[in-house]
């Protein structure tokens, strides 16, 4: 085990290090897309079927024909780091979209009236009473996303754009099962962390009434 | 800022699939008065109540705060000089009791100095301790939410006073402690008031005037004092309702 540290230790760090990064910036994309459009669509509620539709159709797609499909496209497959976080970002969408929406959606009518009556504008009151609450649901889209992420990111490396699927994928061809532990493991820790993290705050926004 | 005169000019409003919910309704309510619109549920009294605001745009007709046009006005400037009441839920649950009171001062740009002493100020106005101010919605009886939620009404110093069966919710008791209160205060501060309820006995004790209003339409417009002995029919029939004996 140590010797298997030893020889692979400065590799592993390596590759999570890369994964994180993958997986942090489709989150960074997917959340800034993600979120505004969430907003706009509760704004024109009569985009929101064929959006919605298309952030479906998008999550449906599998991982792997994904990364092929994207490869021949000028600019993206230049590099295939550049590919994976537009894949990646993608599959996070639909998550973070639809629990924006959801979420500001379900706030209580009565309130909206509320604010309307005591004469906030549309952006105060986006600010004031919608986001903050329907922020727990936001948050647990992002969670869901982000768990999402980096499972998927595993699979990016089979386009060579790194991540802990690299040792996975090695693991695989070489028949070594340490190898893929060696990947598979702090993935799923990778996972678990954000869970928590992404989880705890969910917690702390939930609006006691 | 002063007190106005709110009118209704053939006001009408139809829902998108025809359904009429207002049927040319003229009203005047004159400035610093109480008036409570009557009737049962689904007469039209919130709707009306709600063109006053704008949250509702009628669709015919006019209503006029101030005589002013209501649809002509800036509608947030509109409704930061109206005071708006619901019942219940209108407290925004993820707020202290202070910024709830002090919200309208915080959307004027006023510094948190000037919203907390006019918080204090509100609260004490309804009856509340300053104590309150920092406790959230959640943690209040249905009365002291109901206080909240007037002071936060009247913390802008509108010309003009929404109640939306403000005190629908609440115990008989608490109801009649939240009557007496706000009678009391209604008389210092001398707003336009528009307080709709289905409640006779409320309506008389609070307003100068009560309409009845029946499937959109004013069917009755009498000086509180003249409701009991009136020979509509309409009213008669509100009036035995409330006062049924044992059977």
């Amino acid at each position: 085990m140590s010797g298997f540290l030893q020889e692979h230790g400065g590799q592993i760090a390596r590759l999570t290090l890369e994964h994180v990064w993958l997986t942090g910036s489709a989150m960074l994309f997917a959340a800034g897309i993600g979120l505004p459009l969430g907003v706009w669509l509760t704004r024109h509620e009569r985009w929101s079927r064929p959006v919605l539709g298309v952030a479906n159709v998008l999550q449906t797609i599998p991982s792997l024909a994904l990364f092929g499909l994207l490869l021949p496209v000028p600019f993206l497959g230049d590099r295939a780091a550049r590919l994976a976080i537009v894949a990646l970002t993608g599959y996070a969408l639909l998550p973070i979209l639809r629990n924006t929406y959801a979420g500001i959606l379900a706030v209580d009518p009565a309130l909206i009236d509320v604010s309307n009556a005591i004469g906030m504008s549309g952006m105060q009151r986006l600010m004031k009473v919608e986001l903050p609450m329907s922020a727990s649901v936001i948050l647990a889209g992002l969670r869901t996303a982000t768990v999402t992420c980096v499972g998927v990111a595993t699979i990016a490396a089979a386009i060579g754009a790194g991540g802990l699927g690299e040792l996975i994928f090695r693991g695989v061809a070489s028949v070594d099962n340490g190898l893929v532990l060696a990947g598979a493991i702090p993935a799923a820790l990778l996972a678990l962390c954000a869970d928590g993290v992404l989880g705890f705050a969910e917690k702390k926004t939930v609006i006691r009434r | 800022m002063a007190t106005q005169e709110v009118e209704f000019a053939h006001v009408s409003f139809d829902l998108p699939g025809g359904r009429r919910l207002l049927d040319d309704i003229s009203l005047k309510v004159a400035a610093g008065s109480t008036t409570a619109l009557l009737g049962r549920s689904g007469s039209g009294k919130t709707t009306l109540l709600r063109t006053v605001n704008a949250l509702v745009r009628p669709t015919g007709g006019k209503v006029l705060v101030g005589g002013q046009d209501v649809a002509q006005a800036d509608v947030i400037a509109l409704r930061r000089g109206i005071g708006y009441v619901i019942q219940e839920t209108g407290l925004f649950p993820h707020m202290t009791v202070g910024r709830n009171v002090g919200m309208a001062l915080e959307l004027a740009g006023k510094s948190i100095d000037d919203r907390r002493a006019k918080s204090i100020e509100m609260l004490k106005m309804v009856g509340l301790a300053d104590d309150l101010l920092e406790r959230y919605p959640w943690q209040l009886s249905g009365g002291q939410r109901q206080r909240v939620g007037l002071a936060r009404a009247l913390a802008a110093e509108p010309a003009v006073l929404l109640m939306d069966e403000p005190f629908g919710a609440l115990d008989p008791l608490t109801r009649v402690e939240m009557q007496t209160m706000l009678k009391e205060l209604l008389r210092r501060v001398g707003k336009t008031t528009l307080i709709v309820t289905h409640d006779l006995e409320e309506a008389l004790y609070l307003a100068d005037r009560v309409v009845l209003v029946a499937e959109g339409k004013i069917v009755a417009d009498l000086a509180a004092g003249e409701v009991r002995s009136s020979m509509n029919e309409a009213v008669q029939a509100y009036v035995a309702a409330t006062h049924r004996g044992p059977a």
